[in-house]
């Protein structure tokens, strides 16, 4: 299906805006980079036969698009400031990626299917690294071949003492019981391992839940309904003690009205259904305000990528002053 | 509204029934993007005024002695930066005003880049004198959830063996006097879901009794679940974009005070940029539910006038 007229010229303008932005004033979407020598002192190990010597490499630190065109009105040859292809490309792939995610609300595409596809492979593989870097090889493997580890992976890895061990060949054995799921004939022995998890998960949000949510959050509806406020002088505030004193009625209100909405064993007439309504008055502000926030957080992180938009790749704005943008100067000399 | 004004009245509800709706998504990428260019051409951001859970999380680093512990945990990744970078910013900019000792933390995988960052632009750009392993240390990821939190209860080394540098806890200088989380007298955690300050409360604040103060920076979709737990389980609270603005605009307003500086550098205005595409957007969001309502009423009557 062919997109219609309007959204052509709609789409049109936007490449034509892009093009006119990539021909004018310094351009767009680069990255340059300083280069930074770095020189460590390693000092003489005796124990692992170790000379003393000193290494050294260079670190590419980004700097501003600004940074790189004083360097060169200073110095058209220098070399120490410069574009950085790798970064740059990086920054226009970034760019791609978030246009062709954005493309999905004018309908379902290739762009978008190849984002969608690289974002979940991605971040698979990179919770795959994680969990074997970060879990499996200091932990698991660290306590049970700890000299292997050592010698080989982590240089600085940490003595693990005998019931830490024990411990981690008792995890071992789970997690090998577990992958019997695999098996047709065997996945009965992943029971057990599901039940150590799930009772260990149960034990611990069981107290955790009753101290934090029951007991706390009880403590903190017993609240008086007639909040007495002071001034410095010690005298009654009336204001204070007024908004103070029904925000406390609005909470023990609130929450004696929807536990009652709640409360299934008595039907819900009379004084008993007045209370439940006023509880779903409760649950529906309560929603409203949920949704909202929601929304904030949404819009936060849509216009996060549209500033990336026009500042890091399409150099538009400059709130961060990290370019010097003639093609826009006059615009911001008119506010 | 008979007549004229009934058809008017009808024809235009069919109009928004039948609109296509990438249209609105064009009026939202406009509402949003207007702004951001207004904003980031002029530097003018919109004035904040701190409600009293953003006041909180300022005065408790502020009432702490300068000098004291600050656990900061970065429960988020880059998936929630454009809520929580800010947030992360401030917190840091203003311990790092105050002079407190910073212990970086991250139950998030990629926490110890976004601590690394952090570090970078805030504490090696602005405070160069502060040193790493006196002032503050990144421990870096550690796996394990609730189960961390609950190590860190009774011993802070066992649950973070090693720094991010890969150097033994045990011997970094600024561990001396800290064996358990309770010896760090502000509980920072800057969080964008599970594990994250509910988690924090549920196992480290309510198991301390009391002891351990601690303070939050959270997503808009995180916030209502953690209101009930304030003022009395978290002493202070930044609910979303908002309350990172309003955060963001008391500590530059303090800290450019004390330094009789007027010029607040940019990054640290960062939420408070973002407040501008929050109104563009949450105006045409009160215009579109309204002419939603508008829509199904008038479309109600019709129907109930055809009836008839």
């Amino acid at each position: 299906m062919m997109p219609s007229r309007t959204w052509l010229v709609v789409i049109a303008v936007v490449c034509a805006l892009i093009g006119v932005r990539a021909l004018t004033g310094n351009g767009m979407g680069r990255v340059y980079v300083k280069a930074a020598p770095v020189k460590v002192e390693v000092k003489a190990d005796e124990a692992k036969g170790t000379l003393a010597q000193t290494v050294s490499w260079t670190q590419w630190n980004a700097v501003p698009a600004k940074a790189y065109l004083a360097a060169q009105a200073a110095d058209p040859n220098q070399t120490e400031v410069q574009l950085s292809w790798a970064r740059t490309i990086g920054l226009w792939l970034a760019a791609f990626l978030t246009l062709a995610i954005f493309s999905f609300m004018y309908r379902d595409n290739p762009a978008y299917r190849f984002a969608e596809a690289a974002i979940i492979g991605v971040s698979a593989a990179y919770w795959m690294t994680i969990g074997f870097w970060d879990t499996i090889v200091p932990k698991l493997l660290g306590s049970i071949a700890t000299d292997f580890v050592r010698g080989n992976i982590l240089p600085s890895l940490v003595e693990q003492s005998s019931v830490q061990v024990i411990a981690m060949w008792v995890a071992l054995a789970l997690g090998l019981m577990l992958l019997m799921r695999l098996s047709s004939k065997g996945a009965w022995i992943s029971m057990w391992p599901l039940a150590f998890i799930i009772g260990v998960t149960a034990g611990l949000k069981i107290v955790s839940h009753v101290e934090s949510d029951l007991l706390a959050q009880s403590v903190a509806t017993f609240k008086p309904l007639a909040a007495l406020e002071r001034g410095a002088d010690g005298a009654i505030a009336v204001a204070p003690t007024v908004w103070m004193s029904l925000r406390n009625v609005l909470i023990v209100v609130g929450v004696l009205c929807c536990l009652t909405y709640f409360f299934f064993s008595v039907e819900h007439k009379g004084l008993v259904g007045r209370s439940a309504r006023v509880g779903v008055w409760y649950l529906m502000i309560t929603f409203g305000a949920a949704f909202g926030f929601t929304v904030m957080g949404r819009v936060a992180l849509l216009a996060a990528r549209v500033e990336f938009l026009f500042d890091d790749w399409l150099w538009l704005i400059d709130p961060s002053g990290k370019r010097v943008l003639e093609s826009v100067s006059v615009i911001v000399g008119c506010f | 509204m008979d007549g004229v004004g009934g058809v008017a009245v009808s024809s235009f509800a069919r109009i928004l029934e039948g609109l296509d709706r990438r249209w609105i998504f064009l009026a939202m990428a406009i509402a949003v993007a207007g702004p951001i260019v207004y904003i980031g051409l002029t530097g003018k951001t919109l004035p904040e005024t701190a409600t009293p859970a953003a006041e909180a999380v300022y005065d408790a680093i502020e009432a702490l002695p300068s000098g004291s512990r600050v656990l900061m945990s970065f429960d988020f990744d880059p998936a929630s930066g454009g809520e929580l970078i800010p947030m992360a910013t401030s917190l840091v900019h203003q311990c790092a005003a105050r002079g407190h000792k910073m212990y970086f933390i991250a139950l998030w995988p990629l926490g110890p880049q976004l601590i690394e960052e952090t570090i970078k632009r805030v504490i090696r750009a602005d405070y160069p004198h502060l040193k790493d392993g006196v002032d503050y240390i990144n421990f870096g990821y550690q796996a394990g959830n609730e189960a961390v939190m609950k190590v860190m209860l009774t011993d802070f080394v066992k649950a973070f063996p090693k720094t991010a540098g890969g150097g033994a806890s045990g011997e970094v200088p600024m561990m001396n006097g800290v064996t358990r989380v309770s010896d760090f007298p502000l509980l920072i955690t800057v969080s964008a879901g599970y594990p994250g300050a509910k988690e924090w409360v549920q196992y480290v604040v309510s198991s301390s009794g009391g002891a351990i103060e601690m303070v939050t920076g959270c997503t808009g979709v995180q916030t209502p679940q953690l209101y009930p737990y304030f003022p009395g389980q978290l002493t202070g609270m930044l609910g979303a974009i908002k309350g990172a603005a309003e955060y963001e605009s008391l500590v530059n307003e303090n800290i450019s005070k004390a330094s009789g500086d007027a010029r607040v550098e940019p990054k640290y205005q960062e939420a408070q940029r973002r407040m501008g595409p929050q109104l563009g957007a949450h105006l045409l969001m009160v215009v579109l539910i309204a002419l939603g309502n508008f829509a199904y009423f008038a479309k109600r009557r019709e129907s109930v006038r055809g009836a008839a």
